[in-house]
């Protein structure tokens, strides 16, 4: 499903400082933990995954095709039909209600619209008498799971999370990650969360360390 | 979900900042419709008005005023000619005809107008009811005449000397209606229509003195005969037989005569002109309206982007193309100046119909005619708003999604 060979990222800063990311490949299904400091090159590697950075060296195939390779329109495309994010903050768009964050990935993607697949989502989470609230009413934990259900709307094949616990409490991390563990599997999706939350490391059986620091020379 | 829905429920969400927006740029689009419509129909008033009418000639004094006065009936007489003169002049070897008026009188701030038929021929004007005026003191009404005062056929009234509905009234002469015109669009709608020796009738006083060596049929009343060289008249509408007469005719009057000739044409040019300076001022308040309307949408959206930056780079994640985002931003920016514009060209129409209204519509003027400046007006707006939101559209486009979601 998803197979990373020789990857580097240098930011434009003046030091030019190197980021290399270890080669790993994941089976389709498969749930990883990414774990590492903070500012060790987490969220880097997850927005190079998920084409939000382009990768300056190395090969990143998902699904058969080498992100590396596209324009920046094709990747846009490839995102929106074939990966899901979720974030540290959800950030959903406040000015639409729940229901029409969900809608919107799929407008986003360019997929049609599928109202139903909405509603039994956010029945699925427990957040069906939600449907028609406004973002800000709703809790951290519940704006967590309208996020992931947006993440998993398209129905993608890979889900990349970045941190999405760090910022709830111990009821709601686990409630939190039962659900993206639950919702992946539907899809038999690949499930990548890069964290450095300790309270994750028992529900994944792989995990990839990012050595610190990732950088030399 | 569509992009019109996502444009929709950013504009809802600070629904002052959008009313603001639209408010003032339908004021400035209002102000330069209002100021087109109405200078339009003027001038195609002022045409239909003047229409075969070559040159008036009346008493010495402003010109404008006698135009005003004879042919538009919204200024005072600028006092009386000689029927002898005037008799004289219509039968000028460059005058192919000439239409006698003598004003004086009202019914209910209606003018009454002493003339020939050839008057009403001028314009068109065709009966609804009745007959025309063919005895003493029968009158024909305008249209509006006659739906204002409630006159019928067959109703008799008491003029009242001038223009005030205080005059002085002629109690011992009443005038009869004989017929009521149709609506004609011209100044006729607003006109009482008599003889001239109606008008004679009721000011007359005392004995005719007849002092003349021999009585004269005359061209300009006929069947009547002259037998008082001190009969007047207001004015008289010349048409030319030639081309000559243009240059020939004014001069002679102006010089040869104690009357006064005015050319339609050349005052109501003149008029414009002094209009023109107002409208000149009020059309460019209307563009500085306008200008800050586009200027406040460009700063709205402008500092939008900075609450917007998630939504932005979200949108980016779930697949949204860069120039998705980018015409998200310039339909937000175009929807704000097509709904202005709208509502400042049906504002433009409501203000003046209300107008036209509370003035008791004398006027004539049209309320909701439309003309297709007013599209030009609408695609002007659009390109307005594509120019004040093509920035933050950029800017939306070059949003760096990597920076803004890593949280730094």
């Amino acid at each position: 499903m998803i197979e990373v060979k020789d990857i580097q990222y240098s930011y434009p800063s003046a030091s030019h400082q190197i980021m290399r990311f270890p080669d790993f490949s994941l089976q389709p299904g498969e749930h990883c933990l990414l774990l590492g400091e903070s500012g060790g090159g987490k969220t880097t590697l997850l927005h190079l995954l998920g084409g939000l950075l382009h990768s300056q060296h190395g090969k990143i195939e998902l699904a058969g095709v080498d992100i590396t390779k596209l324009s920046q329109a094709e990747l846009d495309h490839f995102r929106g039909k074939k990966i899901g994010f979720i974030f540290q903050r959800n950030h959903l768009i406040n000015t639409l209600t729940v229901k029409q964050n969900l809608l919107a990935a799929s407008f986003f993607a360019g997929s049609p619209a599928d109202p139903d697949r909405a509603i039994e989502l956010l029945e699925e989470l427990g957040l069906g008498d939600k449907l028609h609230s406004k973002v800000t009413e709703l809790s951290v934990g519940q704006a967590q799971r309208v996020a992931i259900a947006r993440a998993v709307m398209n129905k993608p094949a890979l889900l990349l999370a970045d941190e999405p616990t760090s910022a709830l409490d111990d009821k709601n991390c686990e409630k939190v990650i039962s659900l993206l563990l639950k919702l992946a599997n539907h899809s038999w999706a690949t499930l990548l969360v890069a964290t450095h939350d300790h309270r994750l490391k028992e529900r994944f059986k792989r995990q990839i360390e990012l050595k610190t620091p990732p950088t030399n020379q | 979900m569509s992009i019109l829905s996502l444009v929709w429920s950013y504009l809802k969400a600070k629904p002052l900042n959008t009313v603001l927006n639209i408010v003032l740029l339908s004021l400035g689009v209002s102000v330069i419709t209002l100021l087109l419509v109405v200078s339009r129909q003027l001038e195609q008033r002022v045409a239909d008005n003047t229409k075969g009418i070559d040159l008036v000639v009346g008493a010495k004094g402003s010109p404008l005023q006698l135009i005003l006065c004879n042919i538009f009936h919204i200024d005072f007489p600028t006092g009386n000619i000689n029927l002898r003169e005037a008799e004289k002049l219509a039968n000028h070897r460059l005058v192919k005809s000439a239409i006698p008026l003598a004003l004086g009188d009202s019914y209910m701030n209606f003018r009454i107008i002493g003339t020939s038929q050839a008057y009403p021929e001028l314009y068109q004007a065709e009966l609804q009811t009745g007959d025309w005026w063919k005895e003493e003191l029968e009158v024909t009404l305008g249209a509006n005449v006659a739906a204002l005062t409630k006159l019928k056929v067959g109703s008799t009234f008491e003029s009242a000397h001038g223009l005030t509905k205080e005059g002085h009234a002629h109690e011992e002469s009443k005038y009869k209606v004989a017929g009521i015109l149709k609506p004609s669009g011209s100044v006729i709608d607003n006109l009482i229509l008599t003889q001239i020796t109606s008008v004679w009738h009721v000011h007359q006083e005392g004995e005719e003195k007849i002092n003349m060596d021999h009585t004269l049929d005359l061209k300009l009343i006929p069947g009547y005969q002259l037998k008082d060289s001190t009969k007047e008249i207001t004015s008289l509408l010349l048409r030319y037989k030639n081309p000559i007469a243009a240059i020939q005719l004014p001069r002679f009057i102006n010089t040869q005569t104690n009357m006064q000739a005015a050319s339609p044409a050349f005052e109501s040019a003149r008029l414009f002109t002094i209009l023109g300076s107002a409208k000149t001022v009020l059309m460019s308040l209307a563009y500085l309206l306008v200008f800050i309307s586009a200027l406040s949408i460009f700063i709205a959206l402008y500092n939008s982007l900075k609450e917007r930056k998630y939504d932005l780079a979200i949108m980016r994640s779930m697949g949204a193309s860069r120039f998705k985002l980018w015409s998200s931003m310039v339909l937000e920016g175009v929807s704000l100046t097509f709904l202005g514009t709208i509502g400042g060209l049906f504002l433009a129409h409501i203000m003046l119909f209300v107008f036209l209204q509370s003035i008791g519509d004398k006027t004539g003027l049209a309320p909701f005619q439309f003309y297709l400046e007013e599209a030009y007006l609408l695609i002007g707006g659009v390109l307005l708003g594509l120019l004040c939101s093509l920035l933050p559209a950029w800017q939306a486009y070059r949003t760096d999604i990597h920076k803004v979601l890593a949280g730094n």
